[in-house]
């Protein structure tokens, strides 16, 4: 097998409380993960699990107690420039204006202005929103705003994509909508992606691999699953798929056992 | 907003009765011809401590025909401005460097709260001795008054920056300089701005305090030499001056305030498709 393009190794994450150095909170354990070049994984796990945890490590924005990120067989020291990261809530500046917004990255780089402009107006035209580029982030709709944290993100042109539920907070059309423009984008243009998610159907009509986690605290994944559903997918129609129903049934009752448990431990709180 | 079933134009016809209202009491009240003297055995003893609205007119009529309060307006106009500017640069510079800086915010934190405290207008006699008569010290005292206002709000500000954003930010690959520029100062700004009206406020409030107290020019001057020969009418013109003149920046501040905070939503803003 050749290099992955991120591995994750051994990864333990322990939060101690600021209060009181006794309390301590493990919320991921010795979890291995890794992701092909150009591989689409969906990771799942019941709600509170630990799973954002995971992906910051990936990102390099939080560093693990124990074990190392690799990234193209590299030790990963700082944040992860190799990475684009598409967060679960809004993470746009609301000071800057759409094409601003999905500008920024190319600034910060210190690229040519003109280029820049000329690729964000393109890139805003990819994601659907030509013409959308004065708007304010208060002055898009949910679906907009993701779209434009989708450019924002893909115009660095970012070889591995990390997603924390992306899509969480959208209503069940604009999500399928969202789901079936990122599988084109992403076919278009192979990376390697860790996309997190709660939603079992998500995570299969998405992804190559399904890596299921055990529910908080102590994550660490109990099942890795190879999803052989044929690309292109709809992930409205690869539903009525019945390998896509078996996949399902199957993760499923891999899964259920967790979910009670996370439940059980969220009600307990 | 209740008043919503009262027309604009309405509103503002009853917003103007209601002042010319006041005035015409004050008139009939302080006039002493038309009412018999209720209170005061002396009837003109009504005019002498309230004024009378009448002459107050009269004297700012020959204020602005005369052209004798330009150049004092102009004076407190110039105070404000530089007390404005640079309490609001030094809060801006401090609040950024406080919330950014762990170690110094926690080393500072008692002596702040305690300068905050402190009812800085007693400072003035101090600048005044420090400053001279002129135009600094009126400066010095506005520069105390703006500056924890804004400080405190960018503190807040830079504290209260979306750590989702800033995290975004950083996967983007803004260096730390990138983002003190592109995001924790445009957040401060848009608190900055939240007090600007408080802060402008504070800085005519310094000005005018500042020359009240010891001065050669500006409004609140003039109103001291009115005071000092019990010339009544010539404070309450004064008075009035300062207020329409207060009014006036303040809608200058809002006029600002709209053109720069485009990007934060107001409130009954709907899509514009």
């Amino acid at each position: 097998m050749s290099t992955p393009a991120l591995a994750l190794e051994s990864i333990t994450c322990t939060f101690v409380s600021r209060d009181d150095p006794a309390q301590r909170y493990t919320a991921v354990r010795d979890t291995t993960l890794t992701v092909a070049p150009g591989e689409f994984v969906s990771v799942v796990g019941p709600t509170g699990c630990g799973k954002s945890t995971l992906l910051n490590v990936a990102a390099g924005l939080l560093e693990p107690s124990a074990g190392r990120v690799r990234v193209f067989g590299e030790p990963l020291a700082g944040v992860n420039a190799r990475a684009g990261y598409l967060f679960q809530s809004d993470a746009l500046m609301p000071w800057r204006d759409a094409l601003g917004n999905v500008s920024a990255g190319l600034e910060f780089r210190g690229s040519d202005k003109k280029q820049t402009l000329e690729k964000a107006q393109d890139w805003l035209r990819r994601v659907g929103l030509a013409g959308f580029g004065d708007r304010y982030p208060h002055q898009l709709s949910g679906g907009m705003k993701k779209r434009v944290a989708l450019a924002q993100t893909l115009i660095l042109d970012p070889e591995i994509l990390l997603m924390d539920e992306p899509f969480s907070a959208l209503d069940i059309q604009t999500r399928q909508l969202m789901e079936n423009e990122l599988l084109e984008l992403w076919s278009a243009n192979r990376k390697s992606v860790v996309f997190i998610t709660h939603d079992l159907e998500e995570a299969i009509a998405l992804a190559d691999r399904v890596v299921v986690l055990s529910a908080g605290p102590e994550t660490r994944p109990i099942g890795e699953y190879r999803v052989d559903l044929p690309r292109p997918r709809d992930v409205a129609e690869v539903r009525l798929a019945p390998r896509y129903l078996e996949l399902h049934a199957e993760i499923w009752h891999a899964m259920k056992a967790e979910v009670l448990k996370g439940y059980a431990q969220q009600q307990r709180k | 907003m209740p008043s919503s079933n009262v027309s604009k134009t309405t509103l503002r016809f009853w917003q103007l009765a209601l002042l010319a209202g006041v005035f015409v009491f004050w008139h009939v009240a302080t006039s002493p011809t038309l009412l018999p003297p209720l209170y005061f055995g002396d009837p003109n003893r009504a005019a002498f401590i309230f004024g009378e609205p009448l002459k107050v007119l009269a004297r700012i009529w020959d204020w602005f025909a005369g052209g004798d309060i330009y150049r004092h307006l102009w004076v407190t106009l110039v105070e404000t401005v530089l007390a404005f500017a640079i309490g609001t640069v030094l809060g801006l510079a401090v609040g950024l460097w406080l919330a950014l800086s762990p170690f110094a915010s926690a080393l500072l934190d008692p002596y702040i709260k305690a300068a905050n405290s402190m009812p800085r207008v007693i400072l003035a006699p101090i600048f005044a001795v420090w400053f001279g008569l002129g135009i600094a010290s009126k400066v010095a005292l506005g520069i105390t008054l703006v500056f924890f206002i804004v400080f405190f709000n960018v503190y807040q500000g830079v504290r209260e920056v979306s750590p989702v954003v800033l995290a975004n930010a950083k996967m983007l690959g803004a260096s730390p300089r990138q983002l003190l520029r592109f995001v924790y100062v445009p957040s401060a700004t848009s608190w900055v701005f939240a007090s600007l009206h408080n802060s402008v406020g504070l800085a005519f409030v310094g000005a005018v305090v500042g020359e009240y107290l010891g001065s050669a020019e500006g409004v609140g001057y003039l109103i001291l030499q009115a005071e000092g020969v019990l010339d009544i009418n010539t404070v309450f013109a004064g008075i009035l001056v300062l207020t329409a003149f207060a009014l006036a920046l303040d809608g200058m501040v809002s006029v600002i305030e709209r053109r720069l905070m485009v990007w934060q939503p107001r409130s009954g803003e709907t899509e514009r498709i």
